[in-house]
This record gives C-alpha cells, structure tokens and sequence, in this order.
C-alpha cells in the first residue's frame, strides 16, 4: 500500500499528507521516518498535499511535536484525523 | 554512488577556484547605476550589478557596504572587476579591497568627468578585461576548492520532509572531503535556536550563535509591532501547510545534516578557519542571504524549495532543488533537481543526496542553472539602519 502520510519522529503527534488530497473518511497509511514503521489513521478532513493531520486527540494548550520537538501550542481542540493548521495552532514564540 | 574527487573550475591569482568566469561592473553606489549598466550593454559578456545603496551610510552598516562590495569582485566566479563610483575616494578603498587577490580590476569615477566619459573610458578597459577573460580555460580542480552556501525559501513542509535532508545528505557526504559549507537565516532557525546551538563545533563556537541569535530576537521584540505571523511563517509557507516559526526553523535546520559549524561569520564575512561549516549572520530573504554569502566567497548554493522560489545571483550559481510534486509540475523551469520521488518513497535520502551531487558538479563544470537561464541575478545588498 502507497504511502499517504509521513511522520518524522516517533513521539510526533501529527503527521504530513504526501499525496495530492486524503479525504474524511480515508483510511491512511503512515509511514514513520525515524524507525521504518507503518501504522494507519482514519482522516476526518479533507487534507491537502503538505498540511498536517492530527495522530491524537488533542486539547487546548497542548504541544504539537513534529520531528520530535516543540513546534507550537494547541489553541482550539483537535480530534484524531482532523487537519491542523493555522487555525487550531499558535506559535509559542513572539 | 563514488563521490567525486574534482571539477573543472577556473583557477584565480590568490589560489581559489571559480566555477564561473564573470567579468563584473560594479557601482559603488546607487547613482552610478547607470553608469555601469551603460558599460555592460557596450562591452558583450559583462554584466552589471546595480544596488539601492552606497550613499550616507556609516559605523557598522557601511563597514558592511564595503565588505559586501569587495568581497563580491573578490568571489573567484569572478575574472576581472570595474568599478564605478560617484566620488573617487570609495571607490578607490573598494578596487584597492578587491585587487588584493591579484586580479584585474580598475576603478573610474564620476564627478568631474560625467556618464559618458566615465563610461568611454570604463568601456574600454571592460572590453580589454572581458577579451582577456574569455581566453581562461577550466582545469581539474580537487573538491575542497568548493565553497557550497545554502538556503531555503518559499519553504512547505516538503522542505523539511525532502528537499532540505537531501542538502543535508550532500553536506554529509562532501563534508570529508574539505569543502566549505555555509548555512544561515539567523530569524529561521527561531525555535529551533537551542538545538542548533548544540551543533556548534566548540563551545565558543554554540555560545557565539546564541549571542547572534539573541541579538536577533531583542532587534525583533523591540521593533515587532504584532507577532510576526504577516511574515513569519509567510503566506506561500502556509500554504504548503507550515503553521509556525518553530516547523519552519525545525525544516530548514535539516540542511546542515550532521555537521557541526566551526564558526559563526559576520554578514559577507570571508570563512578564516578552514575547511567546514559555517553559520552566517543573514536575513531570510532569499537574494540578500544569497547575496552575503556569495560576497563571502562561496562558490556555488544550494537553494531547497517547496512553493517554489525563483531566486537567481549575478555570481554564483543557485541550483534549485524541490520534492513538491506541485511544484515540480507546475514551475518546471526553476527546479534543476526533483526529489519528489522521496515524498512517494521511490527514492531514498541518500539517492536523492547522489542526485543533487550529480547535479551540482554537472553545474560547477558550467552546466547553466535554471535561474541562469532565466536571467535571475537578483543583487540586494544588507542595510543594517537608517543612512546619516
């Protein structure tokens, strides 16, 4: 089966779409760069080639890890399979 | 793939090599403008290399101006250099930089004299310059005469995912054999600055960074009147699906692979301490990071994109890399290498690392780039502040 999204690093909480479009309802397979494995995700959006999809449940204030660091914080909750974006993740810097 | 052991290049008076052969016209400032684009239409194969600056500035950002200037004719991509100035006292300080490096170069000024015969008497020393230089052959020149910079723009999440560990990769592999590399963006590696301290070569070295990268930071909540986030990310990054400074600066970070960088340069300054990596002090603005570091004395750049950036140098070649599929489809003739097979696991890492390898030693032999072809050589020099 083709891959649909790549994770960086294992303790990443999303994961990136690397084809054109996945749409809700998909059944996704995630490859994880850093140890070789798959795993799979049901998407809940239509996501867009590039932009990220959520591996966990996740709420307010929570950390978004993407290769294994701090890249933002959640500022609206985020539900398994849903995109995240500028509109539910906040930078903690500036 | 074997890594290769040399390239043709063109071998220069101070023992440095080019990977081009350009003969320059270079204003000192922006009223000489016309000037030298005057002198590049008459003389075939010169080009001119007009700026917005030049005029009034002082301290720190004039230092800058000369360093930028003077490096720039010093680059070994260049063969031979006018220079041309409003006054002759600048002017003279920039030919006197620049002829340290025993090659040819001539300096004219204005006052007194006017356009055209400032640009009769330019004229014939570029045609006397351009004729000599045609005549330069390329010869086997090893590795270590190269002198990579790097940086990415129009960044997507394709840029962390492929394009940019490809340039790491490459660095990787290229690092052994004694080349110099350097890596800047000091407000893009924002988020990520603590763990790219780390990777300094001594710890005079990391704790250099964090001072730049500080000073950086104190300049940004001093003058920010919001958070950025007009620029930072910019609308082209979050389009390709970056959310915030901290993925962007994780994503440009993995082009420095493994290394570690033995010194942290000020903006345009010349490496001092041998083969290796750097950190340079530079905007994230594509023309002038590229503009620094070619003023730095590096030879040929490496430019990952994911949107699509389209940034060319007068100087130094900029080979494009993507792995956005998109992008590869849609704006073709700005990608000179597509690892977009990474992103569909058709290629790996260091596949992709061979690919941009092949493809940059096919360009430093001469093979024009994209932006080249294209006629990009965006010029911008750096302003540090507010002219006298």
């Amino acid at each position: 089966m083709a891959t649909d999204i790549i994770i960086h690093d294992e303790k990443d909480n999303v994961g990136v779409v690397v084809i054109d479009k996945i749409t809700p309802k998909q059944d996704c397979a995630c490859w994880i760069m850093e140890n070789d494995k798959t795993v799979k995700i049901q998407s809940l959006d239509e996501i867009q080639l590039g932009h990220k999809i959520a591996m966990v449940d996740l709420k307010e204030g929570d950390t978004i890890l993407k290769y294994g660091h701090d890249i933002g914080k959640v500022v609206k909750s985020i539900k398994k399979g849903e995109h995240v974006h500028v509109h539910n993740v906040k930078t903690k810097k500036w | 793939m074997e890594i290769p052991k040399s390239f043709l290049g063109y071998k220069r008076e101070n023992g440095r090599a080019g990977t081009r052969n350009h003969v320059i016209i270079l204003p000192v400032d922006d009223i000489s403008n016309a000037c030298a684009e005057a002198v590049a239409n008459n003389i075939k194969g010169t080009i001119a290399l007009p700026h917005s600056y030049g005029r009034l500035q002082f301290g720190a950002d004039l230092e800058l101006h000369f360093r930028t200037m003077i490096g720039t004719g010093s680059n070994p991509n260049v063969a031979a250099v006018i220079v041309i100035g409003i006054e002759p006292k600048w002017t003279k300080k920039i030919v006197d930089g620049i002829a340290k490096t025993g090659k040819p170069v001539e300096g004219f000024h204005i006052e007194r004299t006017g356009d055209i015969g400032t640009v009769m008497k330019a004229s014939k020393k570029a045609q006397e310059f351009v004729m000599w230089a045609s005549e330069k052959q390329r010869e086997e020149c090893p590795m270590s005469d190269l002198w990579i910079s790097v940086k990415c723009g129009e960044s997507d999440t394709t840029s962390g995912l492929a394009a940019n560990p490809t340039v790491g990769n490459l660095m990787d592999k290229l690092e052994p054999l004694g080349v110099h590399l350097c890596f800047g963006e000091t407000s893009e590696l924002t988020g990520a600055e603590k763990v790219c301290a780390t990777r300094g070569a001594t710890k005079e070295a990391s704790d250099k960074f964090m001072k730049t990268w500080s000073s950086y930071n104190d300049f940004i909540l001093k003058e920010a009147t919001d958070d950025l986030s007009e620029s930072q990310p910019t609308a082209g990054n979050i389009a390709g699906g970056l959310t915030t400074i901290e993925e962007k600066a994780f994503g440009n970070f993995q082009k420095i692979g493994n290394c570690k960088f033995v010194d942290v340069l000020e903006p345009a300054e010349e490496p001092k301490k041998g083969k290796g990596l750097y950190f340079m002090d530079t905007s994230s603005a594509a023309a002038e990071c590229v503009t620094l570091q070619a003023a730095a004395g590096f030879n040929i750049h490496l430019f990952p994109t994911g949107q699509g950036n389209i940034v060319g140098n007068p100087i130094e070649p900029v080979i494009k890399l993507t792995a956005n599929p998109l992008t590869v489809k849609g704006m073709g003739e700005h990608i000179d290498c597509d690892v977009s097979k990474i992103l569909s696991r058709e290629m790996n890492m260091s596949q992709a690392g061979d690919e941009l390898i092949k493809t940059t030693m096919r360009v430093a032999n001469g093979r024009l780039t994209c932006a080249e072809a294209l006629g990009h050589k965006e010029f911008v020099m750096t302003k540090l502040y507010r002219s006298a």
